[in-house]
């Protein structure tokens, strides 16, 4: 299916959150959201994606 | 000093990550000034992250994540969200910009932001104005920390408006107060601390400074410099002068 990770459409097979971020190598310390919503990473295994779901991956980064 | 929900601080510098010339000259700037709050963002995995964080996590600073960039409330809780997650901490330093230009706080949103964020579990550090009315509705929303902005995000001007910024530490003498954007040189961290501010949080002045870790060991020292003085009790200025040497007993020489 084709979702929008981190504002790139991309087709992926994983069909979980889960999945996703194994798919796309997006492994320690992230947080994630499906649609604008937080999805904590408990929920992640439960978390299905559909077509056209905009899912943002976020880590660690500088600040102020 | 005051504790920050809880937590003493151990001085009362905090201090941005962002904007370094280096990874290494961040790191030093941590270590030769002593800071003890590190602010933080989050930003999409790119790869940097992980190393980002393992070397923060070495500083072994207190962290305090922020919601840079956003505009909206929504935006702002799930960003709040995302950070306590991945910081693994409570503190959120709640950013809510209202105008490009200025970067200044929406603080309607603000307000209602920290309400949410509050009920939420959060302990809301609410980047704010000088205005007491916001301070007030914000404390009542549940911030126990209030940190209204010295002048524009990295724009060095110092406090741009310190009556309102004095009128502030009188209106809320029990609640930590922390200047938070626009210092641009050590002495204007020491007249916010001279003014009785618990804290300053600064971040483009060190790290755009030619010598970003010798910049942070300056504000350190201008820091704790002004705390000192606002504990000694200064003198008030005076129009006229007045001699500190004694008149009394001076020889009769003319």
């Amino acid at each position: 299916m084709m979702i929008v990770l981190n504002g790139e459409p991309r087709e992926v097979r994983a069909e979980t959150l889960a999945e996703l971020l194994t798919e796309c190598r997006l492994s320690g310390r992230v947080a994630t959201a499906v649609n604008e919503e937080f999805v904590p990473s408990g929920l992640r295994i439960a978390q299905k994606l559909n077509d056209g779901d905009r899912v943002e991956v976020v880590a660690p980064m500088q600040g102020g | 000093m005051k504790a920050f929900y809880g937590t003493q601080l151990p001085n009362p510098l905090m201090l941005g990550t962002a904007q370094y010339p280096s990874p290494a000259i961040l790191e030093q700037a941590f270590r030769d000034s002593g800071a003890g709050v590190a602010t933080v963002s989050l930003r999409r995995e790119s790869g940097a992250g992980q190393t980002f964080w393992q070397m923060i996590r070495e500083l072994g600073v207190l962290i305090l994540p922020n919601t840079a960039g956003c505009h909206t409330v929504k935006e702002a809780v799930t960003t709040a969200h995302m950070a306590r997650e991945v910081f693994d901490t409570r503190w959120i330093k709640l950013e809510l910009i209202g105008q490009t230009d200025s970067l200044q706080p929406d603080v309607f949103q603000l307000v209602e932001a920290a309400r949410i964020l509050t009920e939420d579990g959060f302990q809301v550090f609410p980047y704010t104005t000088d205005d007491l009315i916001v301070g007030e509705r914000l404390l009542a929303a549940g911030c126990e920390v209030l940190m209204p902005w010295g002048a524009p995000i990295g724009s060095g001007r110092g406090l741009n408006n310190e009556y309102a910024l004095r009128a502030m530490r009188a209106e809320f003498p029990d609640v930590p107060l922390v200047i938070d954007a626009g210092i641009g040189l050590p002495s204007h961290a020491a007249q916010a601390m001279e003014l009785g501010y618990d804290a300053v949080l600064l971040n483009t002045a060190v790290a755009r400074a030619g010598y970003p870790a010798a910049m942070a060991k300056a504000m350190m020292l201008a820091i704790e410099a002004g705390q000192l003085s606002y504990q000694a009790d200064p003198i008030e200025a005076r129009d006229m002068a007045e001699p500190s040497t004694p008149v009394i007993g001076k020889a009769f020489l003319s």
